[in-house]
């Protein structure tokens, strides 16, 4: 059977938002009821607190910064001294340009609202100035941060993915379902959702330019990652966390990290998240300062009404690389790539040349743009549960991978994998697992 | 006699020993290291150290030109005045723009290499960093072998013409903007050094009504008439100098300037790009055609800082080689300055 687009759940208000907003994010769910305490809608200043000064943090403040008139940027938190210092600078510096000031955007950043820490996002969190927090820490740690923010009252734009396991899964379930009651507004970061010619190429497919989907597949095959060296006299939790990628409790592994991008392009367009995964994949042999991360993988992605999609991720220089995904229907197919090679096509056709793709709006500038537009319209938007989804997703695919075993979407959701310790400290001596082998790594 | 004997056999073992010391030397002594002055200035092939890659490079003579163009060129812009008279000392030039087949060999984990290669701010700030790679494919899917490097920063250039002076005893780097447009030009004075109409120039560049938005392979259209290939479109070509859009105004207009250079700071951008790319029209394609790199080169690039070797947005930029007879003095330890903490606006 296929999946007929006006049967998918949701698709007449996904495709009557499309038709009404292209500008703005896809598949959304507008909340309705009380305005968040900590924000009347207006032209009410943003004041951004920013948990996570690294180099996507630092870039996510830019991008807010450059989103909308009326921002600023009033507290930060980090693990670390050096990023946080770092982001402090720049963003004095970013908030000199002209374009900047123009917007009447700005950083009023004393020390009393810098805060260093694993409990720094608390104290960024508990700043009564903030109204909008950009979370931008290992996603290991977003669940919790998300949990503490809705708690707090606070609207969010957190990056992708929201977690790294079934068990942080749920906690973001849960936290979606308390900020809708408070009618927050909740971003997460795949800004393909906010990307012009993205939108142009799911409202095309939705309104049926392919026919009725029955397949696709999906690629994030990249260059060789890097990593970090251990530094002289750092703990055992430092290192990791500062080489977090190579660490399954922080990044969730590559498939988790990167790859929910394209899972969720998948999901997107076909209006529903897989039933089950068979994946494999292991680790060419590698210095051990990558941690025990696997460095490709392969899964097939059972959807409802036995529509298959195939997934493929890969960190290995010197290889076939592709950044995309392809749709098929019936009656032709799309091919998306919006990293390196700018390809958006319908039929083997292109939509937009490249020059016309590099000059539409910054979908990472643009995803604020919408969100900060949601909250000043009274219309906050809340994209916690189609990325819970599509992490979830990508967590299905390394559990299979991991264990050998076929993973149903229950056994994902439900599972007693609970990957990020509880109550850290510095001296928090955190194991570093085996690097996973299928067949023999037990499914939890 | 037998004194001449054993001075001309002390000699020849000091010359057979010179690659040695220079295999020995750290990398802070290599900019600084003067090129053997050539005997005779031919055009010849080089092959790199260690590889079975080879390049061409070929002769210019030095000379004197007219830099910029005239008030009355067709789709002139104001940056390409007032025009200038330049006096350019011999040197030779890329036959064609730099391959990823060379580009490759500088930054690729080869067998036997160690993966984890030198960090983006090495301690000791002399040493030839190399890039760490791109997450996406860094060919954009324009084809590798024969084909130009494109979609890197000048920082990213100007290392390889270090790591590349390093291998090969000689001193390679970016023409200036003086030295691209005097070998471009050819002697001519038109608008293309093949007269001045554009409706020629598919004989002699993949350019935007005949690329369909790839790169081809490096010299298979007509080259200038100094045996260039490509000068006009498949990539845009890294100068060294700082853009200035007024830049020309400081040069006199009565007599010659001697090798003229606007060296950049610790600025990212903008630096002087030239010739046009597979993206260009032909308008865009001419011999005083200016270009200025800028931040949304890298627009897609999530991360701050942002990469100081890959340009998210920058496919259509690569570069070719210079090499001086006899380097002039301002450049003779000139490299780039930038760094992570570069300013990036």
């Amino acid at each position: 059977m296929m999946i007929e687009p006006s049967n998918r759940p949701n698709s007449a208000t996904r495709r009557d938002f499309l038709k009404t907003t292209a500008a703005a994010a896809g598949a959304i769910v507008a909340t309705q009821g009380s305005l968040p305490a900590v924000y009347a809608a207006g032209s009410d200043p943003i004041k951004v607190g920013l948990i996570g000064c690294g180099n996507r943090g630092r870039g996510a403040a830019e991008n807010v910064l450059s989103a909308a008139p009326g921002v600023q940027i009033v507290a930060l938190g980090d693990t670390f001294a050096e990023p946080l210092k770092e982001a402090r600078e720049r963003l004095g510096k970013f908030t000199q340009r002209k374009e900047i000031k123009q917007r009447g955007n700005s950083a009023d950043l004393p020390e009393s609202r810098c805060f260093v820490g694993l409990d720094a996002y608390e104290k960024v969190i508990g700043c009564p100035e903030v109204n909008y927090v950009i979370l931008t820490t290992p996603p290991g740690f977003r669940p919790i941060h998300l949990q503490a923010a809705v708690a707090a009252g606070k609207n969010i734009f957190a990056e992708k993915p929201v977690a790294v396991d079934g068990t942080g899964i749920r906690k973001v379930l849960a936290a979606y379902e308390e900020a809708r009651k408070k009618n927050l507004a909740v971003g997460v970061g795949t800004q393909r959702r906010h990307q012009r010619a993205y939108l142009e190429v799911l409202k095309r497919i939705q309104d049926g330019a392919i026919g009725e989907l029955v397949g696709g597949r999906c690629y994030w095959n990249q260059n060789t990652n890097t990593k970090r060296r251990a530094e002289p006299g750092e703990t055992n939790l430092a290192y990791q966390i500062r080489n977090w990628y190579g660490f399954p409790w922080l990044s969730g592994d590559h498939i988790v990290e990167q790859h929910v991008h394209n899972l969720d392009v998948l999901n997107w367009a076909l209006g529903a998240h897989p039933v089950a995964a068979v994946g494999m994949g292991y680790r060419v042999p590698r210095d051990p300062g990558y941690g025990p991360i696997y460095n490709f993988f392969a899964v097939d992605l059972e959807y409802p009404n036995g529509v298959h999609a195939l997934s493929m991720c890969r960190q290995i220089s010197s290889c076939a690389n592709e950044i995309g995904e392809y749709l098929v229907g019936s009656k032709g197919s799309s091919h998306t790539n919006s990293a390196g090679k700018l390809i958006f096509q319908i039929n083997g056709k292109k939509i937009y040349t490249d020059k016309e793709v590099r000059k539409q709006a910054n979908p990472y500038v643009q995803e604020h743009t919408d969100l900060i537009e949601s909250i000043r319209s009274g219309k906050p938007y809340n994209e916690l549960k189609q990325v819970a989804e599509s992490t979830l997703t990508a967590i299905m695919g390394r559990m299979s991978a991991y264990t050998g075993k076929r993973v149903s979407w229950e056994q994902a959701l439900n599972t007693r994998e609970d990957l990020v310790p509880k109550e850290l400290t510095w001296d928090t001596h955190v194991p570093v697992p085996p690097v996973a082998t299928p067949g023999k790594t037990p499914l939890l | 006699m037998r004194r001449l004997i054993q001075f001309s056999l002390l000699f020849g073992i000091c010359l057979l020993m010179l690659p040695l010391w220079r295999v020995g030397e750290t990398p802070e002594a290599a900019p600084a290291r003067a090129d053997a002055p050539a005997a005779k200035h031919r055009s010849y092939t080089e092959t790199i150290t260690g590889s079975k890659i080879k390049f061409d490079m070929v002769a210019i003579p030095g000379g004197e030109f007219v830099m910029g163009s005239p008030p009355g060129e067709k789709d002139r812009k104001d940056d390409e005045g007032p025009q200038h008279p330049v006096k350019i000392q011999p040197f030779w030039m890329g036959k064609y723009e730099v391959t990823w087949d060379e580009f490759d060999l500088y930054w690729r984990a080869r067998p036997g290499q160690k993966e984890d290669k030198e960090p983006e701010t090495p301690k000791d700030a002399d040493a030839v960093t190399r890039p760490t790679p791109p997450y996406a494919d860094e060919t954009f899917k324009k084809g590798r072998e024969g084909h130009p490097v494109l979609g890197i920063t000048w920082h990213a250039a100007m290392q390889y013409c270090r790591w590349l002076s390093l291998k090969t005893g000689k001193r390679y780097r970016l023409p200036t903007e003086a030295e691209w447009e005097y070998a471009c030009r050819a002697g001519t004075k038109t608008a293309y050094f093949f007269g001045n109409d554009p409706k020629q120039i598919g004989d002699y560049a993949w350019f935007a009504d005949n690329a369909d938005e790839k790169t081809r392979k490096v010299g298979s259209k007509k080259p200038n008439p100094w045996g260039l290939y490509d000068m006009y479109g498949n990539v845009s070509e890294w100068c060294i100098d700082r853009y200035k859009k007024d830049g020309y105004a400081t040069f006199p207009r009565d007599k010659p300037s001697l090798s003229p250079v606007i060296l950049p700071g610790e600025e990212r951008y903008p630096n002087v790009v030239r010739g046009g790319s597979w993206g260009d029209e032909a308008k865009d394609c001419r011999s005083a055609t200016r270009f200025a790199s800028e931040r949304d080169w890298l627009r897609q690039d999530p991360q701050r800082p942002q990469s100081i070797w890959w340009m998210t947005d920058g496919d259509f930029v690569g570069f070719r080689l210079v090499r001086a007879v006899a380097e002039q003095d301002n450049l003779k330890k000139f490299r780039s300055r930038i760094t992570r903490q570069s300013p990036d606006d």
